[in-house]
């Protein structure tokens, strides 16, 4: 089935009949030549990636729930490419390239819609700090303009630009910054998968990793073992658990982060914002919803739930920058589970020492903007054996050497800091 | 989320800094080696279940705390002052 247009009016004018499933609901076979554990954002895109560019389509993804139950559905659906170091600024610039083709080339509308995303700042030290970055993301060949108070008044007049403890003095700008329909992209990327004939396998929890010798030989699962010659793990917030089948521990602590989205409104915020000040972001969802989060709650959790102090603060936060949503009531509020690493940055490497296992984890609270060069380089990855050129550097080793660690922030590589 | 500190009772989560995972409690020779210390700062066994971390009441008496809670629920079942629990651990 291919979306189109026509397909819609046509649909539409005939009762909508002709609309069949988006994917194939697979059962296991006993053997393939890869198995992805995890049919999440990263898991879908890595399969879709590995069956699109390498040709590969003897492939399972098994997932112990439904697709895209996870965080690839409950996050804040921000995409952007500000990054500052290399590394990173090379991978999420690769990214968002691929996110503004990915409705054509999964010919599935994943709602991208690329608003614009500004970042504030509230002293010089910060306003320093944003132009740097902002240099940074021109010299990757991304976009960023700084504005001063009177270019962010101008997009954003709603702000509270008279208050006198935490003023406006700006904001760096990224046009090409934006949001993107979070479930329609595991759906489209599943989609595109199971047409290409890999098998998406929901209910299927993996219980053990067979390892002989060092090489991987497959995994059991609660529907039965299944012989695989390469197997990627990408599980997010769940990596500590599955790694510790093949016997690995790593450097992962996961996190509980909130977000929080209010009955539908009519349109009043057009962009992304981001409040420098007290870890504040905000859009409005196509369907009227305030969608906005915070930042951790600070301890390691898998409730998928956080706790009162967080959402206290992300309100104080959310009132202290834009008093006029004081009124617009929260319907829901959730929490997702964080693959956290000591700086901050992911990993997308081999498992040493283990022949045919593969890891994409450490996603942090930045996950789903990443979702296509994740799974791109991934696929690249699981598929040559060599990592792709845009993410050399997320190796799994360089907190045991202590060279190429990506301390985004600068709060030092330690867990309980990002 | 409340914790009860050994010393001043049982307290609002926000009294209180997290450190993360009681490793802490087990720091290794200096000279060790780079696969010892690796482990101790970076890797976690980062259980969904009955975890210990090291807590401390930073807007109290200051004491550092070793709290035993379930990852799974937010449910606390024991509270030890950090002093006492490094002495038992070898």
């Amino acid at each position: 089935m291919r979306f189109s247009g026509w397909k819609v009016i046509k649909e539409g004018l005939t009762g909508n009949r002709g609309w069949s499933a988006h994917w194939r609901d697979a059962q296991p076979k006993p053997e393939y030549d890869m198995v992805i554990i995890g049919g999440g954002g990263h898991g879908l895109s890595t399969a879709y990636y590995l069956a699109k560019n390498h040709g590969m389509t003897n492939i399972a993804v098994l997932e112990k729930g439904y697709l895209g139950g996870g965080n690839v559905g409950r996050n804040t659906t921000i995409v952007r490419a500000n990054y500052f170091l290399q590394g990173n600024s090379e991978f999420y610039s690769h990214s968002l390239k691929l996110w503004e083709g990915l409705e054509e080339d999964l010919n599935y509308n994943v709602m991208h819609s690329q608003r614009g995303l500004i970042n504030l700042f509230h002293s010089d030290g910060q306003r320093d700090a944003f132009a740097r970055r902002g240099n940074m993301m021109v010299n990757q060949g991304d976009d960023a303009i700084l504005l001063d108070r009177d270019g962010v008044r101008k997009h954003l007049p709603y702000l509270d630009f008279e208050q006198t403890r935490f003023p406006i003095y700006g904001g760096l700008y990224h046009p090409r910054g934006g949001t993107a329909r979070h479930d329609a992209v595991a759906w489209g990327y599943a989609r595109g998968a199971s047409d290409r004939g890999v098998d998406l396998v929901q209910n299927c929890e993996v219980t053990g990793i067979d390892i002989e010798n060092g090489v991987v030989k497959g995994v059991q699962t609660t529907r039965g073992a299944i012989r695989a010659k390469k197997v990627g793990i990408i599980v997010a917030g769940r990596s500590g658990q599955v790694a510790a089948m093949a016997g690995r521990r790593l450097p992962i602590e996961s996190h509980i982060l909130q977000a929080f989205v209010t009955e539908g409104l009519k349109p009043v915020i057009d962009h992304v914002i981001s409040f420098g000040m007290g870890h504040f972001y905000i859009s409005q969802s196509d369907k009227g919803g305030l969608v906005f989060g915070g930042d951790l709650d600070f301890y390691a959790s898998y409730a998928q739930r956080g706790n009162l102090p967080m959402k206290e603060h992300v309100m104080e936060a959310g009132m202290t920058l834009m008093p006029m949503i004081g009124k617009a009531k929260v319907l829901r509020s959730w929490g997702g589970i964080m693959d956290m690493t000591p700086d901050g940055s992911p990993i997308i490497d081999k498992m040493e020492g283990i022949d045919g296992l593969y890891i994409d984890c450490g996603w942090n609270y930045g996950g789903f903007k990443a979702v296509p060069a994740s799974g791109w380089c991934m696929a690249h990855l699981m598929a040559t054996d060599r990592p792709h050129e845009v993410a050399a550097k997320y190796r799994l080793d360089r907190f045991r050497t202590g060279i190429g660690i990506m301390d985004e922030e600068g709060t030092g590589s330690q867990h309980n800091l990002h | 989320m409340r914790l009860t500190c050994p010393v001043c009772g049982e307290r609002d989560r926000r009294e209180f800094y997290y450190m993360g995972d009681a490793v802490a409690l087990r720091r290794p020779d200096p000279e060790a080696g780079d696969a010892v210390w690796d482990d101790y700062l970076h890797n976690r066994d980062n259980p969904a279940g009955v975890t210990r971390d090291l807590w401390q009441h930073e807007g109290g008496c200051g004491a550092w705390i070793v709290v035993t809670r379930n990852t799974m629920t937010h449910e606390v079942l024991e509270t030890a002052l950090a002093s006492d629990v490094k002495g038992s651990v070898g």
